[in-house]
């Protein structure tokens, strides 16, 4: 019994038994199960084991930005947070994953809302999250699970459905959405380059120079980003704090291989999040065609890149400036120090791009990519004080849907308790009933008039 | 045969490439292997078929893979005749 026990406790086994029924449901012949079963469960040790490294580095780098700074210095980074995050509900994390997919799929199959969201590392992101806010704010157990899976499958069907109308003006159809959770930044940055941008100027009608596209290459611009930071901050720091940490070695050898270790943990989890996902996102798309014939898929944020190449640039380059913008602020605030991350500000940089450039042309987008760097690099810092003692970890989430949603969630708890939140998904249900009856009684009266 | 699908990160663009992959190879019954990867872990593996976007010509053009460039990953249309066409010349 205690095997039965520790063994379904096992986050990598729970994933590894997703893909399985996954596999199995698709009718994949037994080689197949067995192999993505067990590179499923393998993936996620991996990305246990780059956590330890992520985690070590982190420590350094905290250390030596308080002695330098006098202040807490945070690396909004996905990979880093979700590491630590794993370590105490990765049990939690992968079952409100999930259920987190059946709440969507049941949504989409019922209500007018068809999206069905298959950016596989977004979901366990946002699953990783949800953990860890309810239990901040006093979740736990069967309780935790299926409220996390409830708001996981809501925040996956409403905020592809939030920036599908400036999405549908890129692509021209509903045939695909945005499946990345930073719709409330790609909605301001839509809305500003509207007001203040004008469609007749595109980015596409002037030349921008190639050559900035190595920064999606994650590894170097981790390394880069990581580099500098560790270098700066550990030869400010005190002298006696930075030898301490270097163990009475070069204290700049160090930092370059302090910031060397940070990135390899980082390609590490990439690689276990990458092998599991590989195996679990086919077997989830499988089960919504099955499930949801006229589903609209959720995909990452790359898909709509070519629609509007020079957007791509553009929208990082002035995403890069709204973040060192916020982050050279923060400091007077009094807040913790957001340290700009450059893949995030690519990323979500390039996406609000094009989605800014079919609202407001080139002025439009620099203006609101600009917004959309200095919201992502200044929210996080209030999603903090909720996360309990992950608040502490130097890293936090760099996407601005998980912080929205951590905020909200948290804040609501904090103040009403497991009532508010119990409130806020009753809220949820309520707008879902509301669209889908109206859509119907829009279709209904529709075919009205077609037979009439 | 071995298909290798290639972006940025390893798990976005390049598994919407695999799945539209495996389903266009479904449709036209033949049997390979497709395996989403990154740009950075890419160099150790072998393919007979690389297919990435645009966006990432200029870091693969040079390393010596049979590679073929999709502008629109949601275009099912226009990957299926690129994939198909680069499949029948490896058979040749």
């Amino acid at each position: 019994m205690n095997f039965i026990i520790s063994f379904f406790k096992e986050p990598a086994i729970i994933v590894g038994i997703m893909a399985l029924i996954g596999l199995v449901a698709l009718k994949k012949p037994i080689s197949k199960i067995v192999t993505g079963t067990f590179k499923t469960i393998i993936g996620f040790v991996i990305f246990q084991i780059g956590s330890s490294a992520i985690a070590d580095s982190l420590g350094v780098l905290g250390t030596a930005f308080q002695s330098a700074f006098h202040m807490q210095g945070v690396v909004p980074t996905n990979e880093a947070i979700i590491a630590l995050v794993q370590k105490n509900f990765g049990m939690e994390m992968a079952l409100i994953m999930a259920f987190g997919f059946i709440v969507n799929l049941i949504i989409a199959r019922f209500t007018s809302l068809k999206y069905v969201f298959l950016t596989g590392h977004h979901m366990l992101f946002m699953a990783g999250l949800l953990a860890a806010i309810l239990t901040a704010v006093g979740f736990s157990g069967v309780e935790l699970i299926v409220v996390g899976s409830l708001l996981l499958g809501a925040t996956m069907v409403i905020t592809p459905a939030m920036v599908q109308p400036y999405y549908r003006k890129v692509t021209g159809s509903d045939s695909v959405a945005m499946g990345h959770f930073n719709a409330l930044t790609y909605v301001i940055a839509a809305e500003v380059s509207k007001r203040f941008g004008n469609k007749e100027h595109s980015t596409e009608d002037i030349k921008v120079p190639e050559g900035l596209s190595f920064f999606k290459d994650n590894v170097i611009s981790t390394a880069l980003v990581m580099l500098i930071l560790f270098i700066v901050t550990i030869q400010l720091a005190d002298n006696s704090v930075a030898s301490k940490l270097a163990v009475g070695g070069n204290i700049t050898v160090f930092s370059i291989m302090s910031a060397m270790k940070f990135t390899a943990g980082f390609v590490i989890v990439l690689q276990g999040v990458r092998m599991m996902l590989a195996e679990i996102v086919p077997a989830f798309k499988g089960i919504s065609e099955k499930i949801v014939p006229n589903a609209i898929p959720a995909l990452d944020c790359p898909v709509i890149f070519p629609f509007a190449p020079n957007a791509v640039i553009i929208g990082f380059l002035a995403s890069l400036a709204g973040a060192i913008a916020m982050f050279l602020i923060l400091p007077f605030t009094g807040l913790a120090i957001m340290i700009p991350g450059l893949i995030p500000a690519f990323f979500v940089g390039a996406a609000a791009g094009v989605l800014a450039n079919a609202q407001g042309g080139l002025k439009g987008t620099i203006i609101g990519c600009f917004v959309n760097g200095a919201i992502l690099n200044l929210l996080p810092a209030f999603l903090l004080p909720l996360l309990g003692n992950l608040g502490y970890a130097n890293s936090t989430f760099g996407d601005s849907d998980f912080v929205f949603d951590g905020i909200v969630v948290g804040q609501i708890g904090k103040i009403f308790s497991k009532v508010g939140v119990y409130g806020l998904l009753g809220v949820i249900l309520i707008v879902f009933v509301g669209l889908t009856i109206r859509s119907n009684s829009k279709n209904a009266k529709g075919s009205k008039k077609i037979s009439a | 045969m071995d298909i290798v699908t290639v972006c940025g990160m390893g798990m976005g663009t390049s598994l919407i490439l695999k799945m539209s992959i495996d389903d266009i190879l479904k449709k036209n019954k033949i049997d390979a292997e497709v395996e989403a990867c990154d740009l950075g872990s890419m160099l150790g593996k072998v393919a007979d078929l690389v297919v990435t976007t645009y966006e990432l010509k200029s870091q693969i053009e040079d390393k010596g893979y049979n590679t073929i460039y999709v502008k629109n990953v949601i275009d099912k249309n226009a990957i299926e005749e690129k994939v198909m066409e680069a499949i029948n010349n490896l058979k040749k």
